[in-house]
């Protein structure tokens, strides 16, 4: 009992940092995870990912003038993130070209960008923080931004639910009853990169997005519910935070990688595993019942 | 009860600067029951797509009357099969015009909901998922939400697509229904015999408008052949249909000169309650 209870509390009890990144990863799973289910409903996952790589030269952009503040990398983040999210979303709403070949268009631009801005001045070791984020070393700023976030996440989920649901059904029928539509792909645009942007202080860029598509990938395999799917990938990435984060505590870990690899973990048991997973639909098979 | 439902005034819709609808005019009275007939890409589904408001006309106007909601049934629906939802979860989606966004799905809105399922005889199927249903039973989950929608003008792009004799039976039955209770209704359909006998209006589309007006005048042979004589390709070179030939642009009546060949087509094209 001891020793279970030395294993995963008192790591949480004894330091103040690993409290502030459990509480600060557990905020971002709220908001991040419901996200991810709509992007891999909308077969957007891989899009989530250039969202992520789109931000960096915002971030890149506060670091080289303020060094490695909160503020203004964020700041400069969601600014990248919405230039290209709504430079992708209009021209595949307004043009022929589809949302995938816009979006890898406008990251491959941004990345290149932020590359470039990180390396005229920045160390390596700058740059790995910003690739990896330090989720070991957030503060109360930081904290406050990542539950402001969530808190706009849940709310906005909330009120426009219906639409985001109607948009993926049958979205040729929303715009024949609504002229919700358009507003509802930019406002789900703009959820996707103020989590990312969040993310991307305790993750770093490049792993902030699978702390929103891995759980929500993982949750496919156990319902068959939107509402449901939501909830299990919310409790997949708290599960995840936790688990990570005592790795990364007993092992010696760099903390964002042992969280994204925790959920990573339970993607490949669910694929296998679930409900809805490989496994089961190979063994049900056999069975059939009269009608 | 002889009120416009919609109007069109000398409509023009297309894609690019090339027209699939040309200079419709004409009005569908309110309660009318009609088929839009033609040969492939004569311009039935685009059409439909002007009315609802999906594609902006390129010249000329479509006027709604006052207040009219509109159910629209696609043709090629951009529905998400794989997409986590239950028959009932599509279904309510018709409740929107009452509902809308935020609003609460009450008792009565559920009841709505199964009596729509029980009138298309998917009863039980509430809780099934839509990657579960064969073509036919989609169809008439649709149509369903088409009841749900309990809307004024309802438009069906090609429902009777991939149905079976049976199902379409029941469908025709529900617009049947849908005329008797004085709503207006207008129906792509390629099947003649079937529009003959259940649709008392018809506009027969070769891109203009060939005829309009009772099934009986509308589907006679002479129509029929000048109807399937249109080019349907686009030509690049095609000559520029000048705006200037269009003062008449309010005057339903008026044939269009600037058509030479077509004129006579065009004559009874304007329909019986253009004028």
């Amino acid at each position: 009992m001891q020793a279970l209870y030395a294993l995963l509390v008192s790591p949480f009890v004894d330091y103040a940092f690993m409290q502030k990144a459990l509480f600060g990863s557990l905020l971002l799973s709220a908001g991040a995870c419901p996200v991810g289910v709509f992007l891999m409903l909308r077969r957007m996952s891989l899009s989530g990912d250039a969202m992520a790589h789109a931000i960096l030269p915002g971030a890149a952009a506060g670091f080289l003038f303020y060094g490695l503040e909160i503020l203004p990398m964020t700041v400069g983040g969601l600014v990248a993130g919405i230039v290209v999210a709504l430079g992708a979303g209009a021209v595949s709403r307004f043009t022929v070209q589809r949302e995938d070949a816009s979006m890898a268009a406008f990251y491959l631009i941004s990345l290149a960008l932020g590359v470039l801005l990180v390396s005229v001045r920045g160390s390596s070791v700058d740059l790995m923080h910003v690739l990896f984020g330090t989720v070991l070393a957030l503060n109360n700023e930081a904290l406050g931004l990542i539950g402001a976030i969530a808190a706009v996440t849940l709310v906005s989920l909330f009120v426009f639910w219906r639409a985001l649901v109607a948009e993926c059904l049958d979205p040729l029928f929303l715009r024949s009853v609504s002229r919700l539509g358009s507003p509802v792909h930019f406002i789900f645009l703009g959820l996707v990169v103020i989590n990312l942007v969040g993310g991307f202080q305790a993750l770093g860029t490049l792993l902030s997005v699978g702390l929103m598509i891995l759980p929500a990938a993982a949750a496919r395999f156990w319902t068959a519910r939107v509402e449901t799917m939501c909830v299990a990938a919310v409790a997949i990435g708290f599960a995840s935070c936790v688990a990570g984060l005592l790795l990364s505590y007993h092992a010696a870990l760099p903390s964002g990688p042992a969280i994204i690899l925790s959920a990573g973990a339970v993607y490949l048991v669910s694929v296998l595993a679930g409900t809805r997973g490989a496994l089961r639909a190979r063994l049900v098979t056999h069975r059939h019942r009269t009608a | 009860m002889d009120k416009a439902c919609l109007t069109f005034r000398d409509l023009t819709l297309g894609y690019g600067s090339h027209p699939a609808v040309h200079h419709l005019n004409g009005v569908v009275r309110r309660g009318s029951l009609t088929a839009v007939v033609g040969a492939n890409g004569s311009g039935k589904s685009t059409l439909m797509k002007g009315i609802v408001g999906a594609l902006k006309p390129m010249a000329g106007a479509v006027t709604k009357a006052d207040g009219v909601r509109i159910a629209y049934l696609p043709q090629q629906s951009e529905l998400d099969r794989s997409f986590p939802a239950r028959v009932v979860d599509l279904v309510s989606l018709g409740l929107w015009s009452r509902r809308g966004l935020l609003g609460r799905h009450t008792a009565q809105d559920r009841a709505t909901v199964a009596e729509a399922l029980a009138a298309v005889g998917l009863e039980g199927f509430e809780t099934r998922a839509l990657d579960t249903l064969s073509g036919g039973q989609l169809q008439r989950t649709l149509f369903a939400r088409v009841l749900v929608q309990d809307a004024e003008l309802i438009l069906l792009d090609e429902p009777f697509n991939a149905v079976d004799a049976k199902t379409v039976g029941d469908l025709i039955a529900l617009i049947k229904r849908w005329h008797g209770e004085e709503r207006t209704v207008m129906v792509v359909a390629h099947d003649l015999d079937l529009v003959r006998h259940n649709f008392p209006e018809t506009l027969l589309l070769a891109r203009q408008p060939v005829a309009w007006g009772a099934t009986a005048t509308t589907l006679t042979p002479e129509n029929m052949a000048r109807a399937r004589r249109f080019h349907e390709a686009w030509e690049d070179d095609a000559p520029w249909c000048e705006p200037d030939a269009h003062h008449h642009a309010h005057d339903h009546g008026h044939a269009h000169h600037h058509h030479a060949h077509d004129a006579d087509a065009l004559a009874s094209a304007n329909g019986p309650k253009a004028a």
